[in-house]
């Protein structure tokens, strides 16, 4: 009489508990977690990461996810600190037991998330690191794809875009600030101008946080070269072009390395300048209608945030990038493993908005996807390479 | 060889660059030397007197200059209301330096909340405007920079030492014991001190919007070289401060047009060692 309860209720405690671990397996959120410098002097840009990385979010969840589960962001404020970063990348891990890191915003935090993960074997996907040569850590993995030598292919870039639209400069002069992240490239384009035989007029540094630009700019218009280097990051474009002006200086060929995209497009001293970028809202870019939604939500949410450019390009598209390439490395390789998806990201390419990235060269980098764009009538517009181009498009000089 | 338009020019960014520190450290100076509080947030009320104006000048097309009248109503206000609290605490002036630094970020919170961290630039007539003196191009920003920064000189030199309210202000931070003894009420003078900086810091504020691309953050970048202009300078000074800025501003462009860029930072704490080193010596 006893016998069939007792075997009922034994079938029941093996069963039951398996069955409440598989679905908790199957139901359990992934969690990914990062930092993002939502207050201090980064959170200007920062701000566009954390936009575009809610709505690669909110619509891989309504793809149903990834390995048939949902996924959850947790995005802790590292206040633009890199001490801070690697503290908070370090209670993710080991407090939040997140599953999976995003990168934060910006090289140096960067640079300290990599080495909590390094020493705890995490992949780390960054959309904003500006120093390849930096990046030692093999499950380091760029979003923000400028190659592995960039100081030398950037530069190389922008004298061929030049040529290209119609402008053939013989003399250069090149002015940078000594921020960490651009120094290097205006260092290393001194090099290529060089080599391509163009006559240097003028080398100048400044300390980041320089505020007097004035005898910057009547350097700048002594030297009088054919093409301006401008190695600035933030508001320095903006702040040297109005010292420019107010001389009466007006350079015809002009390049800035990190402007603040916003602030020149509302700038009409910023007239045809030149400047990298790795997407822009124009076609051929936007041609896929997966981009168009992703890029409407977009422009809605930085309206809704009130950031004063509200275009999704350069940031945006890094930040989208990398949260692309995490969801592959998870697909690909099937698994949560981090080992398991950094050696499938090394052996194959992701198609991203930015266009196809390898990781397959030093230091997991591969191809510099930087385009030049320039500004024409207050809007930004790719004109080089030709395939990347807007239609029609044609180089200001 | 640097041109002499090249000199010239540097010259006058430097004196523009220098009036704008000397306009900043009045403010500074004289609620360190009259009052006895080192007042962080002096910064603050110079970046939210920038942004209300690019606000006011964005949003409803109102001339900064305008905008100058209508605020500095509101940050004498301010000041005012920062002084009675810290009275009321009778704050040292360390501590001063510590409540006032905690002010300042609140204040830098503010703006990020406001205004986003991303940079704000507001554009004006006075951009566009410039004359050419003796060959040197001059916008109107930066000449109202430099009247701004000598009206108030000489509006602080006039009260302090041609009024009866300079007199007692002098006194109190002499000897404030034996100024009370004569009948000078030292909390009331105090309060309008402070109210007096803050209106300062408006004007300088004003002058930020017109010639700089904001952002909250920069609070703290303008720190260093105010407080070198101020030590340089003599605490509740009307015009010593105006003459250390122009020193360093004028030093510092001149090192960038002659030597290079990356060197003008040091030029302002060399001077100020080399100055206190001498006053030191001197004394």
């Amino acid at each position: 009489m006893l016998k069939r309860p007792f075997l009922k209720l034994l079938g029941a405690s093996v069963v039951l508990p398996s069955l409440h671990s598989f679905a908790q397996t199957t139901s359990k959120v992934i969690k990914i977690g990062s930092t993002l410098s939502l207050t201090g002097p980064l959170a200007g840009t920062a701000v566009v990461h954390k936009i575009a990385g809610e709505i690669f979010v909110e619509l891989l969840n309504k793809r149903g996810g990834l390995l048939g589960r949902q996924v959850e962001w947790s995005v802790k404020d590292d206040q633009s600190k890199p001490d801070l970063a690697r503290t908070l990348y370090e209670q993710l891990i080991t407090g939040d037991k997140v599953d999976l890191l995003m990168g934060p915003y910006a090289t140096a935090n960067t640079l300290a998330a990599m080495g909590v993960a390094q020493r705890n074997g995490k992949v780390l996907v960054s959309n904003s690191f500006g120093i390849p040569s930096l990046a030692k850590y093999d499950m380091h993995f760029p979003g923000y794809v400028i190659g592995a030598i960039p100081g030398t292919t950037v530069p190389t870039t922008v004298l061929d875009a030049i040529l290209a639209g119609g402008g053939n400069p013989k003399s250069v002069a090149l002015v940078s600030s000594k921020f960490p992240s651009v120094i290097f490239m205006s260092e290393g384009a001194r090099e290529v101008f060089k080599k391509r035989g163009l006559k240097e007029n003028l080398w100048l540094e400044w300390e980041f946080g320089n505020k007097d630009f004035g005898p910057i700019a009547s350097r700048l218009k002594e030297a009088n070269a054919d093409f301006v280097w401008l190695g600035s990051i933030g508001p320095e474009s903006v702040q040297l072009l109005e010292a420019m002006d107010k001389i009466d200086y007006h350079p015809k060929i002009h390049f800035h390395l990190y402007p603040s995209p916003g602030a020149m497009s509302q700038s009409p001293l910023a007239k045809n300048a030149l400047t990298l970028t790795t997407f822009e809202q124009h076609a051929p870019f936007t041609n896929s209608p997966v981009y168009a939604e992703v890029i409407k939500l977009y422009n809605e949410r930085a309206a809704k945030a009130n950031l004063p450019d509200t275009v999704f390009e350069l940031q945006a598209a890094n930040a989208y990038t990398g949260w692309q390439i995490l969801e592959a490395g998870i697909k690909g390789s099937g698994s949560l493993e981090d080992r398991k998806i950094a050696d499938w990201l090394k052996a194959n390419k992701v198609d991203t908005m930015v266009g196809r990235v390898r990781f397959d060269g030093p230091n997991n980098y591969g191809d510099d996807l930087n385009r030049i764009k320039q500004l024409q009538n207050g809007k930004w517009v790719v004109l080089y390479p030709k395939e990347m181009a807007l239609p029609g498009g044609k180089m200001i000089l | 060889m640097p041109s002499a338009n090249l000199l010239f020019q540097a010259l006058a960014s430097g004196l523009f660059m220098g009036a704008l520190y000397g306009l900043i450290g009045l403010g500074l100076g004289l609620g360190w030397g009259i009052l006895k509080q080192i007042n962080l947030s002096h910064f603050a009320w110079v970046f939210l007197s920038a942004y209300l104006t690019y606000e006011l000048k964005t949003r409803f097309g109102i001339d900064p200059l305008l905008c100058l009248l209508i605020l500095l109503p509101v940050f004498a206000l301010l000041g005012v209301l920062l002084q009675a609290v810290l009275a009321k605490f009778s704050i040292t002036p360390f501590n001063s330096l510590m409540a006032t630094f905690g002010l300042t970020v609140s204040v830098e919170a503010f703006i990020q909340l406001v205004w986003s961290a991303d940079f704000r630039r507001m554009n004006s007539h006075y951009d566009e405007l410039k004359f050419r003196l003796f060959g040197v191009i001059v916008t109107y920003s930066e000449a109202l920079t430099m009247l701004l920064s000598l009206v108030c000189c000489f509006a602080v030199w006039w009260v302090l030492y041609k009024t009866d309210i300079g007199k007692a202000l002098r006194a109190s931070a002499e000897d404030p014991d034996i100024a009370r003894a004569f009948g000078i009420n030292a909390s009331k003078l105090s309060l309008a001190l402070s109210g007096a900086c803050a209106a300062l810091a408006c004007c300088a504020g004003v002058c930020v919007a017109l010639t700089f691309t904001l952002a909250p953050s920069q609070i703290f970048a303008w720190i260093g070289v105010i407080f070198a202009v101020v030590m340089m300078g003599k605490l509740a000074s009307a015009w010593a401060p105006l003459v250390a800025g122009l020193v360093i501003g004028v030093s510092e462009s001149m090192t960038m047009a002659l030597i290079a860029p990356t060197w003008a930072p040091l030029v302002s704490f060399t001077l100020l060692i080399l100055i206190l080193l001498m006053r030191r010596s001197h004394d």
